[in-house]
């Protein structure tokens, strides 16, 4: 019984130790002209993927500068988040595309 | 100068259809395909004009950008037609697309340097604004297709980011 206890408590620290020490990627779908979902909360330290099912290639371009990708047709780009702050983010090529990223502490 | 003409030619067509389908006509099907695909041939030749001829930057990246937008639409296009064995076919509204947009670039033709970058975009914003609406209110309503529609709607969606994209470009030329 005390065993059993010992082994879920060590289970259970494992878990949670990793949980907050394993980066996470956090997908976003474009489709149809949108960044789906439009608004993501991610951590600092976390890949943001995007993956583009559309006709046409797309960027994903932050607002300040922070970051700029090219999503080309049927593929994906991913960058890493390491600041926290809000990022809004559009496509340059069809500015009517427009997402934001929430970058909180770990 | 060209957007009146342009919006013209349009306006005519919805003007048209309108007292046609008063009559319980439209434009058809093979109609809509060959004015979508037409004005999408169109910018791509304003595009190869506006590569051959500017030096400007941004001006040269949005050809880029509307040259391969606009052939991966009407690529689509294609394939959706053959797939429903539709022929697109010749109109008025396309013809006098076609006429205007040579008018246009015979006009450009003079032009270079700045004077060429901005009648250039600016022809865009007006061009992309004049078959937007179009799509929006004639082609997209009278497409009795499923897979056309949502197509022009998917074209839709393209273009009006197009015209922000124009607008954009055309403020910086200011």
């Amino acid at each position: 019984m005390c065993g059993l206890t010992a082994r879920m408590f060590g289970a259970l620290v494992l878990v949670h130790a990793a949980g907050s020490a394993r980066a996470e990627t956090i997908q976003v779908k474009i489709e149809n002209l949108a960044f789906v979902p439009a608004e993501i909360t991610v951590h600092a330290g976390d890949t943001i993927q995007w993956t583009n099912a559309d006709i046409v290639a797309h960027t994903a371009t932050a607002r300040n500068g922070g970051f700029d990708v090219m999503i080309p047709v049927k593929g994906k780009a991913s960058i890493v988040v390491k600041v926290t702050g809000t990022l809004d983010y559009y496509c340059k090529f069809h500015p009517n595309m427009v997402g934001k990223v929430v970058v909180v502490g770990k | 100068m060209k957007f009146i003409k342009i919006a013209g030619a349009l306006a005519a067509m919805v003007i048209a259809t309108g007292t046609a389908s008063a009559q319980g006509a439209k434009p058809t099907d093979p109609q809509i395909a060959h004015i979508a695909y037409t004005a999408g041939q169109l910018d791509i030749d304003a595009a190869k004009q506006a590569l051959a001829k500017s030096k400007n930057k941004e001006v040269r990246a949005f050809a880029q950008d509307m040259q391969r937008d606009h052939k991966a639409v009407n690529d689509k296009a294609l394939a959706l037609v053959k797939k429903l064995k539709v022929t697109p076919e010749d109109n008025d509204t396309s013809k006098a697309l076609a006429k205007q947009a040579k008018e246009k670039r015979d006009e450009l033709a003079k032009l270079s340097g700045a004077a060429f970058d901005k009648a250039y975009i600016e022809n865009e914003v007006a061009y992309h604004k004049a078959v937007n609406g179009a799509l929006e209110k004639t082609l997209i309503p009278s497409a009795s297709n499923a897979e056309l529609k949502e197509l022009l709607q998917t074209g839709l969606k393209i273009f009006q980011g197009h015209e922000q994209h124009a607008e954009q470009v055309a403020a910086k030329l200011k």
